[in-house]
């Protein structure tokens, strides 16, 4: 943001040579404060500096093509003790960045939901959505996943009582295990469909704003688009002879094998992130539902719009130009939230780069490249919600 | 604490970066900063009353007795496994006595000196009893809890990749969340090294239901820690420390350390006591150093049966920890 | 006698409009979806009301020993009441905690003083900029009293300090910063937007572990700073940087007639800013201003990650006292319950300020 002079200042502006008063006190004030940033930064450095040489501490960042010799729990990308330190703190990245976006677009979901359940017309849904609200937000996140690691979950039952769902899911201590597809020879046509109906739903849409504006009748998109969508691959999938294979889940020696697994850690740092933030954006959307005037609503209802459509045509686009802005903020708080996976042990960045200061005691470093990326993903999404902050205001009108 | 602060660093301003010995410093504080475990029975714990106990938290006071003749001048600082080496290297403590084990990486690499092992030590799994397991080598597939950023981490994947194990680990950040990832059932096993395992078995809500497997995977020379580069200081704790298993080999207890001092005639209890000679002067102390640090904490025989071994409740067998006349590993240069 | 018009009285509105029964059928069952929900919402508070108020109160124990507890099924909340101390100000000498108590009355009355109006506001201020140092006193011993050294301070007590003292230091410094970066120096703009930005863009918990890994490395040889002290820099730091961005909220909702107003009285700058903008600004941002005072107090919790015992961190650990062994979920119920008090009756306490015009930017 651009913090605009004001005209009193200007007022102010002695008018004379380059030399002026002003000018000079100006230069002045403005070489002291250089000055200090650089002599502070330069006496941090050099204390640093000699406070490692003296105790003979390398540093820099050639430890990222070493060894790491840890393993690591719960991994997206196929990852071994053998593979190098930097290779590991890319798995820490990439949990980082799949727990955030994971928890945003849920965390999104409970917001609007409850959201629009606090100012319903029905009482009973407005309190309760009004109780989960006050209950989240007052109390610290990092209790609530500790709570939820240490209490909740340990509540679940051991492997050999596993909850279990027709042989295909089992829940116990250990996570949540799913059956897993594996994809045979023709899965490729399936693949290809799919990406031709996400082809077709784009050229519908176009189609269907301009049919709407040409003629004013409505085109079901939805429905057609989720009929296009799942039929399509349906469709390859059983012309291609049904390529696809399950691995289901299986207790074998100790713990189940095969399948898809949600570890207990990652399920409560989810669980405990999207319940939090979307409190926050809860919040959002019901500032932003109430901002949009009563008349907007009273004239919807005026021309026999029922309820749900005034929400969803009317006062929700409207309210979306005061929402995006600050939810905006909630889902940088939230990215930074995830770092409190290292409460919980679930090894995102934060706590995969714990592990290596403590391996190899290069802390520095560490946590410069923590500080990097938190400050590029923080500035991603802030580019992205500008984006999407622009379309909304573009159909202001 | 501030105005120390300001001092030095008016001082740093004038004189620049003065390198002042660490028992300079520890002198002029009046207090050792000693780190230790964040509670790790029989190693170092506060009792009830807050007062840090334990055989690594001994060490320290032996130290501190040996200084100031005075066991109690010292500041515990727990530290995480994080920053255990750390916050020596970075002088935020002056000795770090804290089931470390000792590395070359450690040694030579992460700004900080080991001086003399105190105990040895090997990593080791638990289970529960009903498993039925009888080697670690039945925990394929299993899941095991340990704590981050320890030697215990990487000898667990060195231990998998060598015997072609598939372990599934959960990392903690320390040692008490491990604990109780373990005793909630999220592990089958729990790995570090075997004392402490024994120890924590001891505060499991039913001891009996637990066994500790068998294989000792690694070893773990366990050493306390000071930083690089001031030798008069390493040679201190290092000499203290020999000193309290000098006196165990001749002897020498707490009860009857003053009257060995008075009557003794033997020659290497003489030196060691400050009776002849003045060795603890090349350690920069008077001569009644280790009198005082026997005296206020026991020989390294007194200080294991207390925390460790049959005066607790772990019970510890000395095992390789015995003097090396008793068929231990325990053989400690002379004081003369 | 000319006939008179006489309207005959109004019939009462049908009963099914009125009364307990009309307001149900307007805000409970109307329309079928709005029934549903109705349904829906009763059958999930039958789920969860019943055992939830059976495990608080009906069958929880309020007296008795580890053992009563374990019999009885509910919560145990004798092990709170024997684990209170701990809870309180952790493992602090038992025979000074007269002295967080008095910090704890100071810091109240202080509240109470300034929420009621009861101080002018510049005494009020200055109360709270100096209140760190009487309450550094009490705590950490020195000039007459006997010490007790950082590393027993525990519980709500920390937890409070840490928050009140990162409040009351950061708001000077945010101002200071919201000004620089509106200071019409770029060297100074600039150097304030960096250190906002870089300290926003962070979570907490690398500039927490910045304290207490990485800052040792920055002082110099001899120089030890406890790591109640470090983390307490860095939150101070972390809090900065938020509280300007609100400061700054504030400035920019100054009108600008206001600037011009004071310029054509003939003030200097500096007199505009310090007398005529700030006081106005610092006025209409005390609503947000309550908000991240109750943020921060939340964002204290995470000092359990870096080793000190705060009120999450005796929660954590006061279930694993081998008499309480397992009593985890009444430890967190009852940590939840004091931060939302806490929390709550702050964020009323703002939006109370809101109602009464402090919030008047924001319109």
């Amino acid at each position: 943001m651009v913090s605009r002079r004001s005209p009193a200042l200007d007022l102010e502006r002695p008018r004379g040579g380059y030399l002026s008063r002003g000018n000079v006190v100006s230069l002045l004030s403005q070489l002291a404060v250089v000055a200090l940033v650089i002599g502070g930064g330069y006496l941090l450095f050099a204390t640093t500096q000699a406070n490692l040489e003296q105790r003979q501490i390398h540093s820099g960042f050639r430890f990222l093509s070493f060894e790491a010799g840890f393993s690591i729990g719960d991994s997206l990308i196929p990852y071994s003790p053998s593979d190098t330190y930097g290779y590991a703190f890319l798995v820490g990245i990439i949990n980082t960045f799949f727990v955030s976006i994971l928890s945003i677009v849920l965390a999104t979901v409970v917001g609007i939901a409850v959201g629009v359940a606090e100012v319903s017309r029905n009482w009973l849904i407005a309190r309760l959505g009004e109780i989960y609200v006050e209950l989240l937000r007052n109390v610290p996140l990092l209790l609530t996943l500790i709570f939820m690691y240490t209490v909740v979950l340990a509540g679940l039952p051991a492997v050999r009582q596993s909850i279990d769902l027709f042989g295909l899911v089992f829940l116990n201590q250990r996570g949540l295990y799913l059956p897993r597809p594996l994809p045979l020879d023709g899965f490729g046509y399936v693949a290809a469909a799919f990406a031709a109906a996400v082809v077709g739903v784009i050229v519908l849409v176009r189609w269907a704003r301009r049919h709407h504006e040409r003629t004013g009748t409505a085109v079901p998109v939805l429905a057609l688009s989720v009929a296009l969508l799942l039929l399509a691959p349906l469709v390859a999938y059983v012309a291609a002879g049904l390529p696809l294979d399950w691995e289901l889940p299986a207790l074998k020696g100790l713990n189940f094998r095969g399948g898809w697994v949600c570890r207990p850690e990652f399920a409560a740092l989810l669980v405990g992130l999207v319940l939090y933030r979307g409190a926050f954006i809860a919040e959002n959307v019901r500032a932003g539902i109430v901002a949009v005037g009563k008349g907007q609503r009273e004239a919807a209802a005026a021309l026999g719009l029922p309820p749900g459509r005034t929400m969803h045509l009317v006062v929700l686009p409207q309210a979306l130009r005061t929402i995006i802005p600050s939810t905006t903020n909630d889902y940088v708080s939230l990215v930074k939230d995830s770092s409190l996976a290292v409460a919980i042990g679930y090894p995102d960045m934060v706590s995969i780069g714990g592990t290596m200061i403590g391996q190899n005691g290069q802390a520095i470093e560490v946590i410069g490249m923590w500080m990097a990326i938190y400050l590029a993903i923080n500035l991603l999404v802030s580019l992205l919600m500008n984006w999407a902050n622009v379309k909304a205001q573009l159909v202001d009108r | 604490m501030t105005k120390r602060w300001f001092t030095s660093l008016c001082a740093m301003v004038i004189a620049g970066p003065a390198v002042a010995g660490t028992l300079d410093d520890v002198k002029a504080r009046g207090q050792l900063n000693c780190g230790v475990g964040e509670g790790v029975p029989g190693f170092s714990i506060p009792d009830s009353s807050g007062r840090w106990t334990g055989f690594d938290v001994a060490m320290c006071r032996a130290v501190s007795a040996a200084i100031f003749g005075d066991p109690d001048k010292i500041k515990f600082v727990p530290l995480s496994s994080n920053q255990k080496v750390l916050a020596v290297a970075t002088g935020q403590v002056d000795v770090t006595s804290r089931t470390t084990t000792w590395t070359m990486q450690r040694d030579a690499k992460e700004g900080v000196d080991f001086t003399v092992i105190v105990y040895y030590d090997g990593q080791a799994f638990m289970v529960r009893k009903d498993l039925g397991l009888k080697s670690a080598k039945e925990l394929a597939g299993g899941t095991v809890c340990v704590t981050a950023g320890t030697t215990t981490e990487l000898n667990l994947a060195d231990f998998g990749r060598a015997n072609g194990i598939n372990f599934e680990p959960v990392v903690f950040d320390g040692k008490k969340e491990a604990v109780n990832a373990y005793a909630s059932g999220r592990c089958d096993a729990l790995t570090t090294d075997y004392t402490q395992l024994a120890a924590f078995r001891t505060t499991l809500a039913d001891p009996k239901a637990h066994v500790i497997l068998p294989e000792i995977i690694s070893k773990e020379p366990l050493a306390p820690l000071v930083k690089h580069g001031d030798n008069q200081w390493k040679d201190l704790v290092t000499w203290t420390i020999i000193g309290l298993v000098q006196a165990e080999e001749l002897g020498v207890t707490q009860t009857n350390v003053d009257d060995m001092k008075a009557t003794t005639k033997n020659p290497d209890i003489q030196r060691m006591l400050g009776v002849s000679g003045d060795y603890g002067a090349y350690v920069g102390l008077g001569k009644d150093w280790l009198y005082n640090a026997i005296k206020a904490v026991g020989n390294y025989g007194e200080i294991y049966d207390r925390n460790l071994g049959s005066g607790s409740p772990l019970g510890m067998e000395r095992g390789k920890n015995a003097l090396w006349t008793k068929g231990g590993l325990l053989y400690v240069p002379p004081i003369r | 006698m000319p006939e008179v018009f006489t309207p005959s009285p109004a019939l009462p509105p049908p009963p099914s409009t009125v009364g307990a029964i009309g307001w149900m059928r307007e805000n409970l069952f109307k329309g079928w979806f709005n029934s549903a929900l109705t349904i829906v919402a009763l059958l999930f508070i039958g789920a969860v009301v019943p055992p939830l108020a059976s495990w608080l109160a009906l069958d929880a124990t309020f007296s008795g020993d580890a053992a009563a507890c374990r019999a009885s099924g509910g919560a145990c909340w004798s092990f709170i009441a024997a684990e209170a101390r701990l809870f309180m100000i952790g493992t602090y000498p038992i025979a000074h905690a007269w002295r967080p108590l008095v910090s704890g009355l100071l810091l109240l009355g202080l509240f109470v003083a300034t929420a009621r109006h009861l101080l002018p506001p510049l005494t009020a201020a200055a109360l709270w900029l100096l209140l760190p140092l009487p309450v550094y006193w009490l705590l950490g011993g020195g000039l007459g009293l006997e010490e007790v050294e950082p590393a027993k301070w525990g519980g709500l007590m920390l937890t409070l300090l840490l928050a009140v003292v990162g409040v009351v230091v950061s708001v000077p410094c945010g101002i200071l910063l919201a000004l620089g970066r509106r200071s019409r120096f770029v060297a100074i703009k600039s150097v304030c937007v960096g250190l906002i930005e870089l300290v926003r863009g962070v979570p907490m918990i690398t500039i927490l572990f910045m304290a207490t890994i990485m800052m040792p490395f920055f002082l110099p040889q001899g120089v030890q700073v406890g790591i109640v002290f470090r983390v307490q820099i860095g939150i101070i730091l972390f809090s900065s940087a938020y509280m300007a961005e609100v400061v700054r909220g504030g400035l920019q909702g100054i009108d600008r007639g206001q600037h011009e107003a004071a310029a054509a009285l003939g003030l200097k700058r500096w007199h505009t800013t310090l007398f005529i903008v700030l006081p106005q600004a610092l006025r209409d941002v005390l609503p947000p201003l309550i908000g991240r005072c109750i943020a921060l107090l939340k964002d204290t919790s995470l000092v359990i990650i870096v080793g000190l015992l705060d009120f999450l961190g005796i929660a954590k650990a006061a279930a694993k006292d081998p008499q309480w062994l397992g009593f985890d979920a009444e430890a967190f119920v009852f940590c939840a319950a004091v931060y939302w008090v806490l929390c709550f009756s702050l964020s009323r306490y703002g939006k109370s300020l809101e109602r009464r015009g402090h919030g008047a930017f924001k319109k």
